[in-house]
């Protein structure tokens, strides 16, 4: 085994190892701690960006651990989706983080070490290829996230934590409910081998074994905030700090992903697609009113994230291998849309102090969003130009999450219903789903523009502080958006590749199990 | 046997969820708590109720399976258990802190008005 086969573990290894290192660091060593968190998250940027280069050349990349094959041991496996959402979750550590340098880093305890376990979480579960394994990689980015959900402090954010933390709870041990019922059936862990033995298993063991997917499948969609079960989605998002919320955008797919990889793998995309699909459909109307009935821009955002979920299921229970690409593609383009109006939130929150407190009492008489001021440690010198990079920024961001053109939103979205409304098979139902759609489109444009004139043309307007290297992120992702835009061709052949393989596992099997 | 684990196994469940379902956050903790015993406790019956039986088997000595308990689900139970240890004393933390914040042990943070 060469050196570049051990490149599959390093996007695990490497954030666990710096954020383990970064705890020996004393607390007053700002600059140093923030100088190894940040290179870590760019040598993990780096990393990904060569597992993306290399992935598709052989098919799927195996690693496993220690050596041991595949059905015994626990393998590592780096398809392209893997390597897509492993760069994904690099591309906005790397803007979090430097959007904390600001202020947010300084606040309280260990933000970096957290930040860094997150990540190592989010990478271990895009990348194993055992469901155990996936169990202990998903409560590692959750006991993560519980700390930066709670960072900064305040009885708001721990209140809404407290939610966040009991709901997680019961669904990990819904996970370890349908994990412990597969086992008993197949007698294996390993995904791959797992199609193999319930192939072979007789029909009553059968369906005792999709009893427990189904229950796997009820812990993955309160990850992703699938409607009935994702109500604690928007307050605790909102509640987060915006650095930590930003990351959090990709938290809700990696239940979108579990999802996709274990359904398309298990049971080759057949029984369950219309569940999957009405599940998707009632998030992205609840999504939809969720948005309109918001009345702060962080209860707008934390919404748009269950649009951008349910449309993502949706699409998933719908459509074929070009639905999956044209959704994949939609994935990544908002996810980076979202974080970036994450962050960009808290900097025009700084501008528009006076309008917030008049807002602050209608979202009481609603009883909508639980808002708490929060005491502002100023930052930065007055830029005079921060006004317009703010309202241009918020343009992008509406223009992304609502799905009009020129901005790569509206080709996630079209390329969605071309793919769904091209099948033959269950036309009512991608009719429906793309009415949905384009209300959710219709809704998101009504909610920003309403949010817009409140915050940049209603109330009276303050100069806000706002510092070029809190600036510098936001406007990456929405310029990595406009990128994702001019390159979609690539992008979208790369990403039909992924959702190809992911259709036909056969690779995938044979990759798995040949070790 | 079978039939005791099971009837264990559901009155944890059940009294964990009633727990869980309660509006005070010592509740909710403590019907996690029973929640994870029934959810160890099905892990390891899936690896089939047989006593007396060793997990491990003698090096070089020919092996009969059916002789042996399955020690997969023992080590996945032995894993559930430490990180939902874990995540236990994590929520008591955060349940503390809620309640010096805002002043009631309600999982709301305010009081029903009755």
């Amino acid at each position: 085994m060469g050196a570049a086969e051990h490149l599959v573990i390093a996007p695990v290894v490497l954030p666990l190892v710096a954020g383990a290192l970064l705890l020996l660091v004393d607390e007053r060593h700002h600059a140093a701690k923030a100088a190894l968190s940040l290179g870590a998250a760019l040598a993990l940027l780096a990393v990904a960006a060569l597992l993306v280069a290399r992935a598709g050349a052989p098919e799927t990349h195996v690693y496993p651990l220690g050596s041991w094959p595949a059905p015994f041991g626990i393998v590592l496996v780096a398809d392209r989706l893997s390597a897509l959402l492993v760069l994904l979750a690099a591309v906005l550590a790397v803007a979090a983080l430097c959007f904390s340098l600001a202020r947010w880093h300084r606040v309280g305890l260990h933000f970096h070490s957290l930040v860094q376990f997150l990540l190592a979480g989010l990478n271990g579960a895009f990348l194993t290829g055992d469901i155990f394994n996936l169990f202990v990689f998903f409560e590692l980015l959750l006991a993560s996230s519980y700390g930066l959900a709670l960072y900064g402090g305040g009885a708001q954010r721990t209140r809404e934590s407290l939610h966040y933390i009991v709901v997680n709870l019961a669904a990990s041990l819904l996970f370890l409910i349908g994990v412990a019922l597969i086992y008993g059936v197949a007698g294996t862990l390993n995904m791959a081998d797992l199609v193999v033995r319930l192939a072979g298993s007789a029909p009553a063991d059968r369906v005792l074994a999709e009893v427990g997917i189904g229950v796997l499948a009820v812990a993955f969609f309160v990850k992703a905030g699938a409607w009935p079960l994702g109500f604690w989605l928007a307050p605790t998002y909102a509640a987060a700090s915006a650095p930590a919320a930003a990351l959090f955008t990709i938290l809700t797919k990696v239940g979108v992903y579990a999802v996709l990889r274990l359904w398309l793998l298990v049971f080759g995309g057949a029984s369950g697609a219309q569940l999957l699909a009405f599940a998707g459909m009632a998030t992205l109307a609840f999504g939809t009113l969720g948005m309109l009935s918001s009345q702060s821009l962080r209860a707008l955002a934390g919404y748009a994230l269950l649009v951008s979920s349910g449309t993502l299921l949706a699409a998933i229970g719908l459509g074929g291998a070009a639905a999956t690409a044209a959704g994949l593609y939609y994935l990544v383009v908002s996810t980076l849309g979202v974080a970036a109006f994450f962050l960009l939130i808290e900097l025009v929150e700084r501008a528009r102090e006076a309008g917030a407190d008049v807002l602050a009492v209608t979202a009481e008489a609603f009883g909508v969003d639980r808002q708490e001021a929060e005491p502002e440690e100023e930052v930065g010198l007055l830029i005079p130009a921060a006004m317009a990079f703010l309202s241009l920024a918020f343009l992008a961001c509406g223009l992304l999450i609502a799905g009009l053109p020129p901005l790569p939103g509206f080709l996630g979205k079209f390329a969605l219903m071309s793919a769904l409304l091209a099948e033959e098979t269950s036309a009512a139902i991608a009719w429906t789903f793309t009415g949905l759609l384009l209300l959710s489109g219709l809704a998101a444009t009504i909610a920003f523009a309403r949010a817009g004139v409140r915050v940049f043309w209603g109330a009276p307007r303050i100069a806000p502080a706002v510092r070029l290297v809190e600036m510098a992120p936001v406007a990456a992702l929405l310029v990595l958006c406009a990128l994702l835009c001019v390159l979609a061709n690539p992008a979208m052949a790369y990403l039909q590749d992924a959702a190809a393989a992911l259709h036909a596992p056969t690779s995938y099997m044979e990759e798995v199990l040949r070790r | 046997m079978e039939l005791v684990i099971a009837l264990g196994i559901g009155v944890l469940g059940g009294s964990g969820v009633w727990l869980l379902l309660r509006p005070r956050t010592f509740q909710v903790a403590l019907g996690l708590s029973l929640l994870s015993y029934a959810v160890n406790l099905f892990i390891f019956v899936m690896g089939w109720v047989r006593g007396g039986r060793a997990p491990f088997v003698a090096q070089g000595a020919p092996v009969d399976p059916a002789a042996f308990a399955d020690p997969l689900p023992q080590a996945l139970v032995l894993t559930a258990i430490v990180i939902t240890f874990a995540t236990t004393a994590l929520l008591l933390v955060v349940l503390l802190a809620a309640r010096g914040l805002t002043g009631t042990d309600h999982v709301d943070g305010v009081e029903d008005e009755e």
